[in-house]
C-alpha cells in the first residue's frame, strides 16, 4: 500500500522554516524570553512573606474568607517544603503562556464571533492544537527555540489557547439579538458596539475561558520540564526519572495547590462581573 | 409635509431577493414565491406617511412583518427596494455616515423585551444614546437623571436592571430613547411583554407623556385594543402587505376586508366610538327668537318630542319639549324663554360611547354634543348610542 510521507512533508516544512526563519524566531524568542524573566525575577524577588499576603488579599476579595484561608496554608506548604522557588518560576512561566493566550488568542475569537468564515476555518485548527498530544508540540519548539523556557511558553501557549479563542467567540455570540440591535439603533460604531456591549455581557464567558486556559497551561508546566523549562515540572520530571516517589509527590501536591488558588481566584473574577446581572 | 414617507417598500429574505422582486410585482403570492425559490417576503409593497407629532400603528399577527417594516425604518433590516424618506432624506442608499446621524439624533427605538445592558445601572442605560454620541459623561448623566424623573423612576438610577420589575424596565427603554430626544419613536411590542395592568398603565403612560412632547410615535403592536387605543391611525398588516390604514372609528366602521372585519368584530366598541361618529347632525334645532309656534311645526316634521335651541350662532341655549311648546302655543304666548330647560347633558365630539351612557340613564332628552365655545356640533339619541356599540350604520337609524 501506498504510503503518504505526511512525516516526511512536516520534517522538510520545520526545516525550512529553522533555515529560513531564524531571524523571526530570535526575536520571539527574545521577546518571550525577557516576558519569562521579567516575571520570575520579581515573583523570586519578592519574599515569600509578603508575596502570600498579597495572594491571599487578592483571593479574600474576589473569592471570600474560604480561599483566602487556603491560599495562605497551601503557599506556607508549598514554603515548608522547599518548592517556593521551582514554584514562582512556574507561576511566571504561567503568567507569560496566559498573558500570551490573551493577547493572540482574544482577538482571533472576537475575528471568529464576526464571521461564520473565520469561524469554519479556525475551530478545526483549535480542535488540532488541543488534541494533538503535547508532547509532539515539544519537538518543534524545541527547533525553533532550543532547550529552555522559552520553546516550553510556546508549547504551553498552543495547547492552553483554545479554550480562551473558543469561550470567547461563544460569549459574544450568546450576547442577545435586541441588545445589539438597540445599540445599533443609538448609531453606535462597530467598535462601539463591541466595547461597549459584546465584551462586557460575553466578560463572564470569556473569562470562563481564562479560567480553563490557566488550568491547561498548569497542566502543561509538567511536560515542558522535559525541554528544560524548570520549575515545578523539574521537580516532578526528577521524581520519575529517578524513581523518587516522595519528591514527585510534593512536586505534583504544588501543582494543585497552585492550580486550586488560580482557578478559585479566576472563577471569582467571573462571579464578580456576573453579580449584577444574575 | 410628511416627516415619515415610505413609498413602495419591499424586504425580500432570501440569497438572491432582487431577482424576486419582478415576481412578486407580476402577482405572485407569497407561498407560491417560498415553495418556488425559497424566499420569504417580509414586507410588500409598503406605502404610508406618518405626519409630524402623529401617533401611528402598525398592528399584526406574528409573522405579518411588521416587526421587519419597523426595522426598515431605522435600517436595523436592509429593505430589498423602496424609498424611506425621513424628513427630506431618503436613507434607502444613503451614506453610513448619514445613516449614523439620523439614527444618533433622529430616531431612537424601544424594544418587546426591553434590551437593556445588564452590567450598566439604570442611569448608564439611560445615557447610553448619548455615550454613544460621546457625550461628557456629567452632561449625560445630568440629562438622564432628567428622563428617570420624566418616566417616575426618580431615585432608581443607581440600581440595575435585573432589580426592576419589567414595567419598570420597560419605562427605562423609554427613557433611554428619550434621553437623545430624537423626532421619531419607534416602539416595537413595547408593552407587549407586560402584565395586562402594567400594559394599561404603560399605555396611558405613553399617552400622557406623548400629549406633552408631540414625538412622531411609530408604534407595532398584535393588539387591537392597544392600536385602538394609543393610535391616531392604524395599520393593519398580513402577510407582509398593508390593507388597511384609517383612524381607529374608521376601521371599526368600514373594516377593508374579511380579514379586519374578523379582527375587529370583538372589540369592546363603547371605548373607542367617540361622540362625533355617532351624532346626528343637527339640522333640527330652533333659535331662541323663532317662538313656539316653529317650535312646535319643526318637532312636528321631524317627529320627535324634544328640539334643541341655539342662537343664529349656533350657541346653545337648552332645550323645549313638544308638550311645554304646545302649552304654550294655546294659552297664547310665543316667546320660548320661559320653557327652556336648561339643565341639559352636553359632551364633547371625542368622549367614547362608554362615558356616554350615563347621561341617558337618568335623563329623557337626547345629548348634545358641543365644543369648546358651547356650540352645537351634534346630536345623540339613545338610539345611536345602541347602534354605535353594535356598529350599525348610524344614518339609516
Amino acid at each position: 500500500m501506498f504510503r503518504i510521507p505526511i512525516g516526511d512533508f512536516v520534517e522538510t516544512v520545520i526545516d525550512w522554516l529553522t533555515e529560513n526563519l531564524s531571524v523571526f524566531f530570535d526575536a520571539i524568542k527574545s521577546i518571550l524570553e525577557s516576558i519569562v524573566q521579567g516575571f520570575e525575577f520579581v515573583f523570586t524577588l519578592i519574599p515569600f512573606f509578603i508575596t502570600i499576603p498579597i495572594l491571599a488579599l487578592i483571593a479574600w476579595r474576589v473569592s471570600g474568607k474560604g480561599t483566602a484561608a487556603f491560599t495562605v496554608i497551601g503557599m506556607l506548604l508549598i514554603k515548608s517544603i522547599g518548592l517556593w522557588s521551582n514554584t514562582m518560576s512556574t507561576l511566571a512561566l504561567v503568567f507569560t503562556s496566559t498573558f500570551i493566550a490573551i493577547v493572540v488568542g482574544l482577538p482571533i475569537g472576537i475575528w471568529m464571533s464576526r464571521s461564520n468564515t473565520v469561524d469554519k476555518v479556525v475551530r478545526p485548527i483549535l480542535d488540532f492544537m488541543q488534541t494533538m498530544p503535547a508532547f509532539v508540540y515539544l519537538i518543534p519548539a524545541v527547533y525553533f527555540f532550543d532547550l529552555g523556557k522559552v520553546p516550553g511558553a510556546v508549547a504551553t501557549v498552543i495547547f492552553a489557547m483554545p479554550p480562551i479563542v473558543r469561550l470567547t467567540n461563544l460569549g459574544i455570540r450568546q450576547v442577545p439579538e435586541d441588545v445589539i440591535e438597540a445599540s445599533r439603533s443609538f448609531g453606535s460604531t462597530a467598535g462601539q458596539l463591541l466595547y461597549k456591549v459584546q465584551i462586557p455581557l460575553a466578560k463572564p464567558t470569556i473569562l470562563a475561558g481564562l479560567n480553563q486556559t490557566i488550568m491547561l497551561s498548569l497542566s502543561m508546566v509538567v511536560i515542558s520540564s522535559m525541554i528544560g523549562s524548570g520549575g515545578l515540572g523539574d521537580v516532578v520530571l526528577k521524581g520519575i526519572t529517578q524513581m523518587k516517589v516522595g519528591l514527585g509527590f510534593e512536586g505534583g501536591l504544588a501543582v494543585v495547590i497552585l492550580a486550586m488558588i488560580l482557578d478559585r481566584i479566576t472563577q471569582g473574577f467571573g462571579k464578580n462581573t456576573s453579580k449584577s446581572r444574575k | 409635509m410628511s416627516k415619515v414617507e415610505v413609498k413602495g417598500l419591499y424586504k425580500i429574505f432570501g440569497t438572491t431577493p432582487k431577482k424576486i422582486l419582478p415576481m412578486i410585482k407580476k402577482g405572485m403570492s407569497k407561498d407560491e414565491i417560498l415553495k418556488k425559490t425559497g424566499h420569504g417576503i417580509g414586507v410588500n409593497n409598503a406605502n404610508f406617511n406618518v405626519e409630524e407629532g402623529e401617533t401611528f400603528v402598525v398592528m399584526g399577527l406574528s409573522g405579518s412583518g411588521k416587526s421587519t417594516l419597523i426595522r426598515c425604518l431605522n435600517y436595523l433590516i436592509e429593505p430589498t427596494s423602496g424609498e424611506i424618506w425621513i424628513d427630506d432624506k431618503n436613507i434607502v442608499g444613503c451614506s453610513k455616515e448619514d445613516l449614523m446621524e439620523i439614527r444618533r439624533k433622529k430616531i431612537a427605538m424601544v424594544f418587546q423585551n426591553f434590551a437593556l445592558l445588564p452590567h450598566r445601572t439604570i442611569l448608564d442605560n439611560i445615557a447610553f444614546g448619548l455615550e454613544i454620541q460621546n457625550m461628557d459623561v456629567n452632561k449625560r448623566r445630568e440629562k438622564a437623571s432628567e428622563m428617570l424623573e420624566l418616566v417616575g423612576l426618580k431615585g432608581y438610577g443607581e440600581s440595575y436592571p435585573s432589580q426592576l420589575s419589567g414595567g419598570m424596565q420597560q419605562r427605562v427603554g423609554l427613557a433611554r430613547a428619550l434621553a437623545t430626544d430624537p423626532d421619531i419613536l419607534l416602539m416595537d411590542e413595547a408593552f407587549s411583554a407586560l402584565d395586562p395592568l402594567i400594559r394599561k398603565e404603560m399605555q396611558i403612560e405613553l399617552l400622557k407623556l406623548q400629549s406633552k412632547m408631540k414625538k412622531t410615535i411609530i408604534f407595532i403592536t398584535h393588539d387591537l385594543d392597544e392600536a385602538l387605543k394609543i393610535g391616531d391611525r392604524i395599520a393593519i398588516m398580513k402577510d407582509g402587505n398593508i390593507i388597511q390604514i384609517d383612524t381607529p372609528e374608521e376601521i371599526l366602521k368600514n373594516p377593508a376586508d374579511d380579514y379586519v372585519k374578523e379582527f375587529v368584530q370583538d372589540v369592546n366598541r363603547a371605548k373607542v366610538v367617540t361622540a362625533s361618529t355617532i351624532m346626528r347632525d343637527p339640522d333640527t334645532v330652533v333659535y331662541s327668537k323663532d317662538g313656539a309656534r316653529i317650535a312646535v311645526r319643526k318637532m312636528k316634521e321631524a317627529s320627535i318630542s324634544s328640539i334643541f335651541v341655539t342662537d343664529r350662532e349656533r350657541h346653545l341655549k337648552g332645550i323645549l319639549t313638544i308638550d311645554d311648546a304646545t302649552n304654550l302655543l294655546k294659552s297664547g304666548k310665543d316667546n320660548l324663554d320661559s320653557i327652556i330647560h336648561k339643565d341639559i347633558s352636553t359632551v364633547s365630539p371625542d368622549t367614547a360611547i362608554e362615558d356616554l351612557m350615563q347621561y341617558f340613564i337618568n335623563s329623557k332628552y337626547p345629548v348634545a354634543v358641543t365644543d369648546e365655545e358651547n356650540k352645537l356640533l351634534g346630536i345623540i339619541f339613545k338610539v345611536s348610542v345602541l347602534a354605535g356599540i353594535l356598529g350599525e350604520d348610524i344614518v339609516n337609524v
